[in-house]
């Protein structure tokens, strides 16, 4: 077994450099690597691009880099709900890349499988497709779009062990296990890392291969963006 | 009378048929979930990664891990899966998804969609959308007829950026049920009350009217 286990957050984040571009994994607050973001945040690593189908909320996630001034560009989806994101962007401090979500996750996707590029409907006739090429198949036009190339891939899992093998909960998976592999190196941090030999090999949703370190989160705060509920009848 | 969201809501749901499944954008599109016929099989789709949506959880019983698009907390229903975002995509763009619901602040004649940025104002980003519009057979959008300053928003052409190209088929909102057609927007269905020159006087596109116009039922 070839370990990926680094003892704690700051192990797991050695070689983080300013000017480096990061993935970040998670879908609004769902999913978000917290402790590796909170670690980031007690750094002086800054103009960082950030590749995140969100920006998180001002006081959490995404927000605390960003509050801090730690992110030069954000390529993402979806950035609504963050007032500090938007004053940036619209002061034009903060550089920013929309790009439909399933292209985006697709980019990712094609870094981790090894494939340079990809035709996708999405965006086609819209600003989106400026200065891309467009082909048609099948009768319908589509646009290329290039996978990303990251320095790190940064991922939370909600089980992991020595080897790297991730399992995750519900929708936190998102975009989680399209980065897993897609950066240079990818951190893991999990809520439970286990033995291995625990984790059935046919419930692993990402192979250990994909991650080079991998270590248990001191604390997951699990803040929950939209908490809408029903009342019993 | 113009519908409330809730109206909207239940008429989309009029169009959602036996063994659907269905892709619900923020906003109206997500009440339409709460007024679908319950003796039909129907499995929503959000694209964060989750397929057997079921409704909001009692109190006390939220999982901040599951959660749909819109952010908020919600459970599943038996027979219900979890996948990764692209995974999720690659439903969408493979056309699996049969129904895809989502609001706009304009649509056009010829099926174009904006609904992802006001240039020099608001910026959110298109999330999912595009990918949507852009993949789905069946798109129907819920909307308000005018803004509120009661300009149209149904147009003959889009003036925001565009979130897809004549992708359209139907637009309900608070006044009509419009169709999308070769030949621009055919009004199929007022509401309640409400009468033809009202609709008329309330759209800038052009509207084809054939013959007496039904009001809607529920």
């Amino acid at each position: 077994m070839i370990t990926k286990k680094v003892n704690n957050v700051h192990e797991a984040i050695q070689g983080i450099e300013s000017n480096m571009t990061i993935m970040f994994g998670g879908f609004g607050l769902c999913g978000i690597p917290e402790n590796t973001i909170a670690a980031l945040v007690n750094t002086t690593i800054s103009d960082l691009t950030c590749i995140s189908n969100n920006a998180g909320v001002d006081d959490f996630g995404l927000g605390l880099l960003l509050q801090k001034k730690q992110i030069k560009k954000m390529i993402s989806s979806y950035v609504g709900e963050n007032a500090e994101f938007e004053r940036q962007m619209l002061s034009g401090e903060l550089e920013v890349e929309l790009t439909p979500q399933g292209t985006l996750a697709e980019r990712c996707r094609a870094a981790q499988a090894g494939i340079p590029a990809f035709f996708t409907p999405a965006g086609y006739g819209t600003e989106v497709a400026e200065g891309k090429e467009a082909r048609e198949f099948n009768g319908k036009m589509h646009i290329m779009e290039e996978a990303f190339k990251a320095d790190f891939a940064i991922v939370k899992a909600w089980k992991g062990d020595e080897a790297g093998n991730l399992i995750f909960k519900g929708t936190a998976r998102n975009f989680n296990a399209c980065m897993a592999g897609a950066g240079k190196i990818t951190i893991a941090e999990v809520e439970e890392l286990v033995p291995v030999g625990t984790l059935d090999p046919n419930q692993i949703h990402i192979p250990g291969i994909m991650v080079q370190r991998i270590f248990q989160g001191e604390k997951f705060e699990k803040r929950i963006e939209q908490r809408t509920v029903r009342v019993k009848n | 009378m113009a519908l409330s969201k809730e109206d909207i809501a239940k008429r989309i749901a009029k169009e959602v048929k036996d063994r659907y499944f269905v892709n619900l954008g923020i906003g109206i599109p997500t009440l339409v979930a709460n007024y679908v016929r319950e003796d039909i099989a129907v499995e929503f789709q959000s694209e964060n990664g989750v397929l057997g949506m079921g409704p909001f959880p009692f109190a006390g019983e939220e999982d901040a891990d599951i959660i749909n698009a819109g952010k908020q907390t919600i459970t599943t229903l038996p027979g219900a899966s979890f996948f990764d975002s692209a995974f999720s995509f690659g439903m969408i763009r493979s056309q699996k998804v049969d129904l895809t619901i989502l609001g706009a602040m304009e649509v056009s004649e010829n099926g174009d969609i904006a609904n992802w940025k006001i240039p020099g104002k608001m910026v959110k980003g298109m999330g999912g959308a595009m990918d949507l519009v852009a993949s789905a057979e069946n798109i129907i959008v819920a909307m308000m007829h005018v803004n509120k300053a009661g300009e149209s928003k149904i147009l003959k052409k889009c003036t925001l950026p565009l979130t897809g190209v004549g992708c359209v088929k139907k637009v309900v909102t608070e006044l009509a049920v419009l169709e999308v057609t070769k030949n621009g927007f055919k009004l199929l269905e007022r509401a309640p009350g409400v009468s033809v020159e009202h609709i008329i006087a309330s759209t800038e596109a052009n509207l084809i009217i054939e013959g007496e116009i039904p009001e809607m039922i529920f």
